[in-house]
C-alpha cells in the first residue's frame, strides 16, 4: 500500500480537472458551429470568425480594449519597477508597504468600481477611455509587481555593487547591470498586467461611458441580447490571448538568472 | 541622485503610494462620505444634504404610510443569501479542493508541475468568457438540460437561473484559490507522520481527520479567504447564472448605479459588503494568533 495515495482522491481529481475544462471545450466547441442556435450542432464552420473580423462594434471595443490594456499595463508596471526596487532592501515598514501595494487584490472590485465612478463624477472626469485607463493602472500594480519583486528577490545584488566598484555611476550601474537582469520579470510582470487589464470586466463596465465599449462589456452586452455563436468565437479569442500571454509570463518568469 | 538611502526609497514609492491612494484611497474615502448623505433630484448625489445614517436604517427598516418605522426583510435577506452562497460556494471547493491538493502532493514532480498548470490556466482566463461558458451548458436547450431532462422521474428541470446554477458558477471562478494554498501545506508535508500513523493501527479515515486535516489547517483557513471574500462581492456569476430572484450583494449595488441611481444607498451597500470582509478577516486574524500561542 502506498501511503501518499487516499482512496478516491485520484477520482475526485480526474472529476475536477472534468469539471474545469468540460465549459472550456464546450464553448470553443460551439464557435465552430455552422448553426445561428448556439447550441445546435449542424456542422464545422469558420463563418462566425469571419463575421467577428467585419463587425465594426467589435473592432471598435477591441481597439478601446487594446489602447487600454497597454496604457494601464505600461504605466503600471513604470510604477511598480520603481516600488519594487525601493521594496528589495529591508527598511521599517516594508510589509505595511507592501500590503498597501496589494490592496488592490483584496478589495472587492464592484466596490472600488463604483467608488471610483462616484469620485469621477464628483470631480468631473469624463468617462470614457482616459478614465478606465486611470483606474485599469491602479489595480494592474500588484499584477506588475509581484513577478519584477519575485526576480529581484533571487537576484545577486553585488552585480551592481561591482559595477559600482569599477566607476560606473548609480544610473549606469541601473541601467547597464540591474536593468539587463531584470528585464524578463519587468517583461513577465507587463505581461500579467497587460492580461489583468484586458480581461477586466467590471471596472471597465462602470467607467466605460456612453459610446466606449471594450471587449468584456461588449460580450456582457451581447450575452444579456441574447445568446449567438459570435460571441463563442470571440470569447474563443479572448481565451487564447489570456493563455497564450499567461504562458509568455510563466515563462519570462522563469527564465535562467 | 542622492544617496541618502531613506530619501531615494520615499522616491522610489512615490508614484506607486500616490496612485493608490489617489485611485483607491480617495474613492473610498469619498464613498463612505457619500454613503451618509441624500440622493440628488434626478439621481446622483445631493451634496448639501446633512450628514445622517439614513442610508443604512434603510436596509434593516422602512417607513411605512402612517409615518411608522417597519422592518423590511428584503435588504437582509439579500445580504443573507449573499453570506450563505458564499459559505456554500466555499464549502464545495474545500470538498473538491483537499482531494485535488492531497492527490497532486503525491505525484511525482513533472505531473506535479503539469496539474499545477492545469488548474491555474482556468484562473487566468477571462471570469465572463468562463461563466458564459456554464451559462451555454445550464441552458434549456443546451445538452446537459437535456440529458438531466431525459432522466428525471419529476418532469423538466431548470438548471439555469437558481442558486445552485450560482453556486457551480462560483465554484468554478474561485476553485484554484482553494487548491493552490491546500497544495502549498501538502507539498511540504512529511509523509512519515502517515507512516506513523498506519504503523499506530489508524485507519486511512482515522488518519485522514487526525493527521492530515489539521496539519492542512493553515492552507484551509487561507483557501476559505481567499474562495469567500470574492465571493461576497460577485457579480458577474449572479448576474448571467442567477434568475431574479437569486440577487446578490453585486447585484443590488450595481443596480443602485444603474436603473435606481440611488447612489448614496448604493455607496452604504458597498460600506456593508467592506464591513463584512473585515469582520472575516480580522475573525480570521484573530484565530490564527490563537493557533500560534
Amino acid at each position: 500500500m502506498n501511503i501518499r495515495r487516499f482512496p478516491m482522491t485520484r477520482g475526485i481529481s480526474l472529476l475536477v480537472l472534468t469539471y474545469l475544462y468540460v465549459p472550456v471545450v464546450v464553448l470553443v466547441g460551439y464557435s465552430f458551429n455552422a448553426n445561428r442556435t448556439a447550441t445546435v450542432w449542424s456542422h464545422v464552420s469558420l463563418d462566425w470568425y469571419g463575421r467577428i473580423l467585419v463587425n465594426p462594434s467589435i473592432q471598435a471595443a477591441a481597439k478601446n480594449s487594446l489602447v487600454l490594456a497597454l496604457c494601464a499595463a505600461t504605466a503600471a508596471t513604470a510604477i511598480a519597477l520603481l516600488a519594487a526596487l525601493a521594496t528589495s532592501q529591508a527598511f521599517p515598514r516594508r510589509r505595511a508597504v507592501e500590503a498597501v501595494l496589494n490592496m488592490p487584490l483584496i478589495l472587492p472590485e464592484i466596490v472600488v468600481a463604483v467608488a471610483t465612478l462616484m469620485l469621477f463624477v464628483a470631480l468631473g472626469v469624463q468617462l470614457g477611455l482616459g478614465a478606465m485607463i486611470l483606474a485599469h493602472t491602479a489595480f494592474c500594480i500588484p499584477f506588475a509587481y509581484l513577478p519584477i519583486r519575485a526576480r529581484l528577490e533571487g537576484m545577486n545584488q553585488s552585480y551592481g555593487e561591482a559595477a559600482q566598484d569599477l566607476y560606473a555611476n548609480r544610473f549606469r550601474s541601473f541601467r547597464r547591470v540591474t536593468l539587463p537582469l531584470l528585464w524578463p520579470g519587468i517583461m513577465a510582470g507587463f505581461t500579467l498586467a497587460f492580461v489583468t487589464s484586458l480581461d477586466d470586466f467590471l471596472t471597465s463596465f462602470f467607467l466605460s461611458g456612453p459610446g466606449t465599449t471594450t471587449l468584456p462589456v461588449y460580450i456582457f452586452s451581447s450575452i444579456k441580447a441574447g445568446i449567438t455563436p459570435e460571441i463563442n468565437a470571440i470569447s474563443t479569442v479572448m481565451l487564447v490571448i489570456s493563455v497564450l500571454l499567461v504562458s509568455l509570463s510563466f515563462i519570462l518568469g522563469r527564465l535562467r538568472r | 541622485m542622492t544617496d541618502r538611502p531613506a530619501l531615494r526609497r520615499l522616491g522610489l514609492l512615490t508614484p506607486a503610494l500616490a496612485t493608490i491612494a489617489v485611485l483607491i484611497g480617495v474613492p473610498l474615502a469619498l464613498m463612505f462620505w457619500i454613503s451618509l448623505l441624500q440622493k440628488g433630484d434626478s439621481g446622483g448625489v445631493d451634496w448639501a444634504s446633512a450628514p445622517s445614517l439614513g442610508n443604512y436604517i434603510r436596509l434593516v427598516w422602512e417607513e411605512d404610510f402612517d409615518g411608522t418605522m417597519i422592518v423590511n426583510t428584503s435588504y437582509l435577506i439579500i445580504l443573507l443569501r449573499s453570506v450563505l452562497q458564499a459559505a456554500v460556494t466555499t464549502g464545495l471547493c474545500l470538498l473538491f479542493g483537499l482531494p485535488v491538493a492531497l492527490w497532486m502532493a503525491g505525484l511525482s514532480r513533472g505531473q506535479r508541475e503539469i496539474m499545477l498548470l492545469l488548474i491555474t490556466i482556468p484562473f487566468w482566463t477571462n471570469l465572463l468568457v468562463r461563466n458564459y461558458a456554464w451559462l451555454i451548458i445550464l441552458r434549456e436547450d443546451g445538452w446537459l438540460s437535456q440529458l438531466v431532462n431525459s432522466l428525471s422521474p419529476v418532469g423538466p428541470v431548470q438548471l439555469l437561473y437558481n442558486d445552485l446554477a450560482v453556486a457551480i458558477g462560483l465554484t468554478y471562478s474561485f476553485l484554484p484559490f482553494m487548491i493552490l494554498p491546500l497544495y502549498t501545506v501538502f507539498e511540504k508535508f512529511d509523509w512519515r507522520l502517515l507512516e506513523a500513523a498506519h504503523d499506530l493501527g489508524a485507519p486511512r479515515r482515522r488518519a485522514l481527520r487526525r493527521v492530515v486535516i489539521p496539519i492542512a489547517m493553515p492552507g484551509i483557513a487561507a483557501g476559505s479567504l481567499l474562495v469567500f471574500i470574492p465571493c461576497l462581492g460577485a457579480f458577474v456569476t449572479p448576474a448571467l447564472l442567477g434568475g431574479g430572484k437569486t440577487l446578490m450583494l453585486g447585484n443590488v449595488i450595481q443596480m443602485q448605479f444603474a436603473a435606481s441611481r440611488n447612489w448614496p444607498f448604493g455607496a452604504a451597500l458597498s460600506v456593508v459588503l467592506l464591513a463584512l470582509m473585515l469582520v472575516v478577516m480580522v475573525a480570521m486574524a484573530i484565530w490564527r494568533n490563537r493557533r500560534v500561542k
